[in-house]
C-alpha cells in the first residue's frame, strides 16, 4: 500500500520534471525570440544580445533549465513581460479565484450527480433512470460556451435577474457567481451521474447482491451496507480526475464571463505570449491534473479492499 | 431450539411453470414441474445446461429479476404456498429458513466487507440477537464448518481466503439462522476435486446432524450419486426421470438418462467395453420444443403416434418410487453394459517422439521492466519443476492435476508460446526447449499443434470457419490457389465431421462443440505428429464431451498421432490414456501406463485424487479419502516434498525437508515419495466393484 | 506489405449482411435513431452547401436583422437573420457545418491512426514498449486539454492542419489507453494463441486477430470522439484559437456576437443550438450503439 502511494508519487515527480523540460524547451530555446518578447517588437538586435548576456542567456541550456527549476521550487517565476510584475504576485490570486469557482462546482455536482446516479442505477429501465441518462446525454452534448450563450440569453437578456459579466470590478459579488457556476456544473454532473449510475447499475446485478437479498436483509439494508460503498468506488476516481476536465472548462468559463480566474490569465497570457506567465501557468495547471491523478489511485487502492490488502492470505 | 419435526415434505412444487419474458415473447425455462423433499432428506437436481434447473431453485426463492416470472403451479414450503408472499413475508423466508449455497464463492461475497460483518447481518437480522451473542454464534459456526483461525478469518475480507475456505464462508452464513432447506447451485463447480470432496463431506455431515433438507444442483451425475437420496433429472425445462438415487442411476428408464450414463466415462471400463456414446442432435431452443416428448427428436427409441403427444410422468410398478415421463419405458431396456475384464489391450510402443528431461519453467507474474506506469511489483512462479517425461508415437499421454500444478503451463512451453528456462525438450530428435514458436520452422510448427480449452474463445469471431482453417492450410503451404485450398479444407470439415455449409459459417452461428470440432481440425490440418490438448472438453456438457472425444481419438489413432491429453478429469484420463502423468505444485509426482497410475502402489496424493472423484456407476464403491488443509499457493510452495502440507501418509520431517527420491515399480512407473516402496505398495485399491446383482 | 486476408466469394455478401443487421438492430434502439437523424441532417447540410440558394456567407449585407426578417432588396429573406456585420446567419452556420465536419472527421480519423498503432504495439508488445508508450501518453493526458491545445496552437500557429495536429495530440492517448486495454483483454484469448501456434507474424496478430475483435467499443468511442472534437474545435474558434477567419465557425459566431448579445442574440443562440445538436447526435448515437452492442 506505501509502497504502491510511494510509486505513484514518484510517477507524479517523473512527469512534473518532464514537463518542465519540454516547457523550457518549447518556450525558451530561441534566445532572440525571449529577447523580442521582453524588450518589444522595435528593440534591435544588439538591445537583445545585450539583454541576453545581462540575463544569462547565454549560458548553456541546461545550466539555464537547473537554475529555472530552482527558482520555481522557490515560488520564483519570473517576472510577467505583460503585467510588468512577479508571476508569482499576479497567479495566487488568480488561482484563490478560481479555487472558489471548482469549489462551489463540485460542492453542487457531487451530491447531485451521485444522488440522481445512485437512484437511477438501483432501478435500471425506470422512468427515472431513462429521464436521467436523456438528460445527462443532452447537458453533455452542450459546450460550455454554447450553455453560457443560451443561460445568458435567458437569464440575463430576456428576464434580466443575473449579470451577464463576472468581472467583479466593484468586488466580490455572489450574483455574478451564479451563471459561471451553473455553465461548469450543467456540463459536467451528467458525466459523473452516468458513471454513476454504470456503477450502480453493475452492483445490483452482482451476485453478492444476489446473497444479500437471498439472506433475508431488508432492502434498504442491501443497498446501504452492500451496494453504495462499491458502487461509490469507481465514481470517486471519475470525480477526482474531472478536475481535469474542470480546468479546460474554467478556462472557457472564465473568459465568456471575464471572471478573473487563473484560467482567464493563462488565456490572456498565451494570447499576448507572455512566455513566463504561459510557463508558470502551464506548470500549475499540470500539478494540479498530475496531482488528482495520484489522489485519484492512491484513493482508489484505499477505497478497494482487494488491492488494498492484495498479497496478504489467510492460508 | 430447533421446532419439532413437522409433518409433510419441507417443501412440496407441484405443477411450477417458470418463464422468461424477452424480447422474444415468453420464453418457458421450467414447465410442470413436481418436486417433494422430505425433512432432513437430501435431493439432486441434474441435467445438462440450459435444462432448468437453476431456475428451479431462484423460483424457489423467489428471486427471478424483472424478466422471469412463475406463471403456474405452487411452491408450497412448510405447506405455505410462497408464490403469492410479498417482498416483507419472503424476507422472514429467505436466509431464515431457506439457505443457498452459490456456484462461484467468491462473486457471492460482498468484495468491500469483511467475512464477519457479512456473518453477523444474518443473526442480527433474524434472530433478536444482541452483538455479543451473535457474535458468540458466528464464530462458533466458523469454526463448525471446519475452518482454522477462526477469529482471523472474521476480520479478514473475501479475496484473502482460498476458494474452499470462501466456500465454506457461504456455507456458514447459510446455517447461521438454522434453516429447514438449503439449496446448492453448482456448489462445487468451481472448485478442485480434491476441495470438493471436502465441501460434500463437511454439508452432509450438517444436514445428518440438524436435520436440515438439501437440494442438489448439479451437472456431475456421480457429485448427485454421492450426496443425494433421490435425484430428479432434467431435461429442456421438464423432469424426465424421477426416483432413489440407486435405483434411478442402477437401472434408468428414460431414454435420456440413458444417454446421459452412456456420454461420460465410468471408473471399471473402458474404451474398448464400453465406448462413450454420445447424444445424438443437440439441445432445441425452448421455442423451438416439440409438441410431444421434449427429448423425441434426439431419442433412438422415437414411435410416431406414441411419443409426438405431450409426456406425463408416469410411477413405475413393483413398489418402486421411480417415476418416469416416457410412454414407452415399459418397452425400452437398457442393454448391459461391458465391464473391464483385464488390462486393455496392448498396443504396439512406438518410436519415441517427445522426451522432456529436467525441464524447468519460471515466470515473474506482475508486470515490465519498469514499474512506474502499469502496474505493480512483481513475484516469481515456478511453474514447471524438473519435468522428465517421455511421449511414443501413437500414444496417448495424460497429464492430470488439480489448478496450478503447471500441467498448462507445460503445454504452453511444449508448443512455444513460452520459453523454457532450463532443461530440454527433444521433438523428433530436435531441440525445442529454447525456441519461441515465432522462431521455430514452418515445418516443424505444422508437427507440433495445439487444441485449445475454451469453445468460447478458439476460434476468431470476425472471420468465417472457412478462412480460418484456409489460412492454416496456407501457412503451413499444404495448398496452394484458392481451388486447392478449399479442397483441403472442404476435406478437413469432413475429417472432424462437419458438412462443407460450415465453410461459410461465422463462429457465433455454432455450437460449442461445433467449434471445438473446428478446433481439431484447424489442429491436424498439417498432419502433425504431436498434439497437445489442453482440457479440449471440460467447457462442454457431458453429450457433447463425449462426441468431441470420441472424435478426437479417432483421428488420432487413425493417423498414429501422439496425443498429449491435460485434463483434470481423472474419469476420462482413464478412458482414453495409454500413460498417465501425475502433477502437484509444479512436479510430477507419479507416472507410467494408465493401468499402473490407476492400481496401487499409489503415490498419496494420486491415491486422494481418484477417492476424490464421485462416481455415478452405483456398481463402484469408492475408499473415501479427504485431504485437510488447503492447495498451497504456487507463489509459495512447501518445501521438501510439495504435497507434505497435506498428505495423510506422511512419513515424518523428512517429507518437510527433503525432495522425495523417484521411485520404480516395473517398467514403466515412478512414483516420488520418501515412503518405502513396500509401505507403497501396501495400498488398497481406491475403486471396488460393489457386485450389485444384474450387472455383470 | 503483406497481403493480410484474402477475401473469398462470401466475404461481401457476409459484409452487406452484416451492415443490413446493423441497420436493423439501430432501429431497434430510438435513441440510435433520433442520433443517426441528426448526423444524417448535418452532413445534408454540409454536402449540399455549395448548391443551396444561400447568400455567401462572409459578404455583408444588412447587420443585425432579426430572423424570418425581409432584406432591403424585397426579395432576399433573412431565416435566421443576420449578425453584426451584417452575414447571413443561416449561410454561416451551413457552412460552419462543412467546416466543422471535415476538420472534425480528419482530427479524429488522425487521432485513431495514431491511438491504435500506439495501442496496438503497447499492449501486444509489453514490456520496454508499453512503458514508454504508456510513458508518453500519460505525459501527454497530464495536461488539462485546453492547456494543451493552447500551449500547442499558440506555439505552432491556429491553421488547419497544425488544429489536428493538437487534437491527435489530445486525443490519440486516451485512444491508446482504451486499445491498450482491449488488446491485453484479447491477447489471452485462445484464438490468438491459436495465430502464434501457427506462426503468424506479429502483424497479423495485430490487424486480423486483435483489431478487428476490438471494434465494437472502438466504434462507440470513436462517436463520442467525433462529439468531443467538435466541441473542442467549436471551443477553439470561441478562444479565437481555431480556424482561421473569415470563414464561418460556429464557435467565433458566438465570440463575435457576444459583446453586443443583448441586440443580437439570434447570432449568438443559432450557433450555440447548431453545435448542440451535432454533439448531442453524435452522443445518442453512441449510447445507442452502445446499448446494441451489449443486448447481443
Amino acid at each position: 500500500m506505501l509502497r504502491l502511494a510511494a510509486r505513484r508519487f514518484g510517477a507524479m515527480i517523473l512527469i512534473m520534471a518532464v514537463v518542465s523540460f519540454i516547457l523550457f524547451l518549447i518556450f525558451e530555446t530561441d534566445k532572440l525570440a525571449v529577447a523580442g518578447k521582453v524588450l518589444g517588437p522595435y528593440s534591435s538586435l544588439e538591445q537583445r544580445e545585450l539583454w541576453l548576456e545581462r540575463e544569462g542567456y547565454n549560458r548553456p541550456f541546461l545550466v539555464r533549465y537547473g537554475e529555472w527549476v530552482t527558482d520555481a521550487l522557490r515560488g520564483d517565476f519570473g517576472e510577467s513581460i505583460r503585467f510588468k510584475a512577479p508571476v508569482a504576485d499576479l497567479l495566487w490570486p488568480r488561482l484563490a479565484n478560481s479555487a472558489i469557482l471548482a469549489g462551489l462546482v463540485f460542492l453542487l455536482m457531487i451530491p447531485l450527480s451521485l444522488l440522481l446516479g445512485v437512484l437511477a442505477g438501483m432501478r435500471e429501465g425506470s422512468l427515472l433512470d431513462r429521464g436521467l441518462s436523456f438528460l445527462s446525454i443532452l447537458t453533455t452534448s452542450v459546450p460550455e460556451f454554447a450553455s453560457a450563450a443560451f443561460l445568458v440569453a435567458l437569464f440575463v437578456f430576456e428576464l434580466r435577474w443575473l449579470p451577464g459579466t463576472s468581472a467583479m470590478t466593484g468586488g466580490f459579488d455572489w450574483s455574478q457567481l451564479v451563471l459561471p457556476v451553473a455553465v461548469l456544473v450543467l456540463y459536467d454532473f451528467g458525466y459523473v451521474a452516468r458513471m454513476t449510475r454504470a456503477s450502480m447499475a453493475e452492483v445490483m446485478t452482482s451476485h453478492y447482491i444476489r446473497t444479500a437479498i437471498l439472506k433475508g436483509l431488508p432492502r434498504h439494508r442491501v443497498v446501504l451496507r452492500h451496494a453504495l460503498r462499491n458502487a461509490l468506488i469507481a465514481p470517486f476516481t471519475v470525480i477526482v480526475l474531472q478536475l481535469n476536465w474542470l480546468l479546460s472548462g474554467v478556462i472557457v468559463v472564465e473568459v465568456f464571463f471575464a471572471y478573473k480566474g487563473f484560467g482567464a490569465l493563462l488565456y490572456d497570457a498565451a494570447m499576448f505570449g507572455d512566455i513566463y506567465l504561459i510557463e508558470a501557468c502551464t506548470m500549475v495547471a499540470v500539478f494540479v491534473a498530475v496531482f488528482s491523478q495520484f489522489v485519484s489511485d492512491v484513493g482508489y487502492t484505499l477505497l478497494n479492499p482487494r488491492i488494498r490488502f492484495a498479497g496478504s492470505t489467510v492460508r | 431450539m430447533r421446532a419439532p419435526p413437522e409433518e409433510g415434505p419441507v417443501l412440496a412444487c407441484e405443477g411450477l411453470c417458470v418463464s422468461y419474458f424477452t424480447r422474444a415473447g415468453e420464453i418457458p425455462a421450467v414447465v410442470d414441474f413436481d418436486l417433494r423433499i422430505a425433512p432432513g432428506e437430501a435431493v439432486g437436481l441434474v441435467g445438462e445446461s440450459g435444462c432448468g434447473k437453476s431456475t428451479v431453485a431462484l423460483a424457489i426463492m423467489r428471486y427471478l429479476g424483472r424478466a422471469g416470472r412463475i406463471v403456474a403451479g405452487r411452491i408450497r414450503f412448510r405447506g405455505r404456498d410462497l408464490v403469492p408472499l410479498g417482498e416483507r413475508e419472503l424476507r422472514r423466508i429467505r436466509g431464515a429458513r431457506i439457505g443457498m449455497i452459490y456456484q462461484e464463492p467468491m462473486a457471492s461475497l460482498n468484495p468491500s466487507m469483511k467475512i464477519g460483518a457479512q456473518l453477523l447481518e444474518v443473526p442480527l437480522c433474524h434472530r433478536n440477537l444482541r452483538r455479543g451473542e451473535a457474535r458468540e454464534r458466528a464464530l462458533e459456526m466458523l469454526a463448525r464448518v471446519g475452518l482454522p483461525d477462526t477469529r482471523r478469518i472474521f476480520g479478514s475480507y473475501p479475496h484473502q481466503l482460498s476458494g474452499g475456505q470462501q466456500q465454506r464462508v457461504v456455507i456458514a452464513m447459510a446455517l447461521l439462522a438454522d434453516p429447514d432447506l438449503l439449496l446448492l447451485d453448482e456448489p462445487t463447480t468451481a472448485l478442485d476435486v480434491t476441495i470438493e470432496a471436502g465441501i460434500l463431506d463437511l454439508v452432509g455431515d450438517i444436514s445428518a446432524r440438524f436435520g436440515t433438507a438439501l437440494l442438489y444442483i448439479s451437472h456431475n451425475l456421480g457429485l448427485i450419486r454421492r450426496t443425494c437420496d433421490r435425484v430428479a433429472v432434467m431435461y429442456a425445462g421438464e423432469v424426465v426421470e424421477e426416483g432413489g438415487v440407486e435405483e434411478v442411476f442402477g437401472a434408468m428408464r428414460h431414454p435420456y438418462t440413458q444417454g446421459l450414463f452412456d456420454a461420460v466415462p465410468l471408473p471399471g471400463s473402458d474404451r474398448a467395453t464400453r465406448p462413450l456414446r454420445p447424444i445424438p442432435g443437440r439441445l432445441p431452443l425452448p421455442q423451438e420444443r416439440p409438441r410431444g416428448c421434449v427429448f423425441g427428436p434426439r431419442c433412438a427409441h422415437f414411435r410416431a403416434g406414441i411419443c409426438d403427444r405431450r409426456q406425463r410422468m408416469e410411477a413405475l410398478t413393483g413398489g418402486r418410487l421411480q417415476r418416469v415421463r416416457c410412454a414407452r419405458h415399459g418397452e425400452i431396456r437398457r442393454p448391459p453394459r461391458g465391464r473391464s475384464t483385464g488390462p486393455p489391450e496392448a498396443r504396439e510402443p512406438g518410436a519415441v517422439m517427445l522426451e522432456v528431461r529436467g525441464l524447468d519453467k519460471e515466470y515473474a507474474v506482475g508486470d515490465g521492466p519498469f514499474t512506474l506506469f502499469t502496474g505493480d511489483g512483481r513475484r516469481r512462479i515456478r511453474a514447471n519443476r524438473k519435468l522428465d517425461l517421455l511421449a511414443r508415437e501413437g500414444e496417448t499421454l495424460a497429464i492430470v492435476g488439480e489448478s496450478g500444478c503447471g500441467k498448462s503451463t507445460f503445454a504452453k512451453v511444449l508448443v512455444g508460446l513460452e520459453p523454457a528456462t532450463a532443461g530440454r525438450i527433444r521433438f523428433e530428435g530436435r531441440e525445442v526447449a529454447a525456441a519461441p514458436v515465432e522462431k521455430r520452422e514452418r515445418e516443424l510448427v505444422a508437427r507440433l499443434q495445439m487444441i485449445f480449452q475454451n469453445p468460447f474463445e478458439t476460434l476468431n469471431p470476425s472471420l468465417t470457419v472457412g478462412a480460418q482453417i484456409a489460412r492454416v492450410v496456407r501457412k503451413f503451404g499444404l495448398a496452394r490457389g484458392r481451388e486447392e485450398v478449399r479442397r483441403r479444407v472442404f476435406e478437413l470439415l469432413e475429417l472432424v465431421k462437419l458438412p462443407r455449409e460450415f465453410f461459410w459459417r461465422r463462429p457465433r452461428q455454432l455450437s460449442g462443440g461445433q467449434k471445438q470440432r473446428i478446433g481439431i481440425a484447424r489442429a491436424f490440418a498439417g498432419d502433425p505428429k504431436l498434439v497437445v490438448a489442453d482440457e479440449p472438453v471440460s467447457a462442454l456438457d457431458v453429450s457433447v464431451q463425449a462426441a468431441v472425444v470420441e472424435l478426437l481419438t479417432d483421428i488420432q489413432r487413425r493417423r498414429r498421432t501422439t496425443l498429449l491429453f491435460i485434463s483434470h478429469d481423472l474419469s476420462l484420463v482413464r478412458y482414453l490414456a495409454d500413460r498417465v502423468v501425475v502433477m502437484y505444485l509444479g512436479r510430477i509426482v507419479e507416472q507410467g501406463t494408465a493401468e499402473a497410475v490407476f492400481t496401487p502402489p499409489y503415490h498419496p496424493y494420486t491415491e486422494a485424487l481418484l477417492s476424490a472423484v464421485p462416481v455415478a456407476d452405483p456398481a463402484v464403491v469408492t475408499r473415501r479419502i479427504i485431504l485437510e488443509g488447503e492447495l498451497p499457493s504456487a507463489l509459495e510452495p512447501p518445501s521438501g516434498c510439495p504435497f507434505h502440507t497435506r498428505c495423510p501418509r506422511k512419513a515424518g520431517a523428512l517429507c518437510e525437508e527433503r525432495e522425495p527420491p523417484e521411485q520404480r515399480f516395473g517398467a514403466d512407473h515412478r512414483i516420488a515419495c520418501h515412503l518405502p516402496a513396500e509401505e507403497l505398495a501396501r495400498g488398497a485399491t481406491v475403486f471396488r466393484d460393489a457386485g450389485l446383482p444384474g450387472f455383470p | 506489405m503483406r497481403r493480410l486476408r484474402a477475401p473469398g466469394p462470401g466475404e461481401a455478401a457476409s459484409a452487406a449482411t452484416a451492415l443490413r443487421r446493423a441497420l436493423g438492430s439501430l432501429r431497434e434502439s430510438p435513441l440510435a435513431i433520433t442520433g443517426a437523424a441528426i448526423l444524417a441532417f448535418w452532413l445534408a447540410m454540409a454536402v449540399l452547401a455549395p448548391v443551396l440558394p444561400l447568400a455567401d456567407p462572409n459578404l455583408p449585407l444588412e447587420p443585425l436583422r432579426p430572423p424570418l426578417s425581409v432584406g432591403a432588396d424585397g426579395s432576399t429573406t433573412f431565416w435566421l437573420g443576420t449578425d453584426i456585420k451584417g452575414r447571413d446567419v443561416l449561410s454561416r452556420l451551413i457552412w460552419g457545418a462543412r467546416r466543422v465536419l471535415v476538420w472534425a472527421g480528419l482530427a479524429t480519423l488522425a487521432a485513431y491512426l495514431v491511438g491504435i498503432a500506439m495501442g496496438l504495439v503497447a499492449g501486444y508488445r509489453g514490456g520496454w514498449w508499453d512503458e514508454a508508450l504508456s510513458f508518453l501518453a500519460n505525459l501527454l493526458l497530464s495536461f488539462p486539454v485546453m492547456v494543451l491545445y493552447i500551449v500547442v496552437i499558440t506555439r505552432i500557429g491556429a491553421s488547419p492542419i497544425n488544429i489536428v495536429l493538437a487534437v491527435t495530440f489530445a486525443s490519440a492517448p486516451a485512444i491508446m489507453r482504451i486499445v491498450r486495454g482491449l488488446v491485453l483483454d484479447l491477447k489471452t484469448r485462445d484464438y490468438v494463441l491459436a495465430a502464434r501456434t501457427r506462426g503468424e507474424g506479429a502483424l497479423w496478430i495485430m490487424f486480423v486477430e486483435l483489431l478487428p475483435n476490438a471494434r465494437g467499443p472502438l466504434i462507440v468511442d470513436a462517436c463520442l470522439r467525433m462529439g468531443y472534437t467538435t466541441i473542442a474545435l467549436a471551443t477553439l474558434g470561441f478562444l479565437g484559437l481555431g480556424l482561421p477567419p473569415p470563414d464561418p465557425d460556429w464557435g467565433a459566431m458566438i465570440a463575435e456576437t457576444q459583446p453586443m448579445g443583448a441586440f443580437a442574440g439570434h447570432a449568438m443562440l443559432f450557433p450555440a443550438l447548431a453545435v448542440s445538436s451535432l454533439v448531442l447526435g453524435f452522443n445518442l448515437l453512441a449510447d445507442g450503439l452502445r446499448e446494441i452492442s451489449l443486448r447481443d
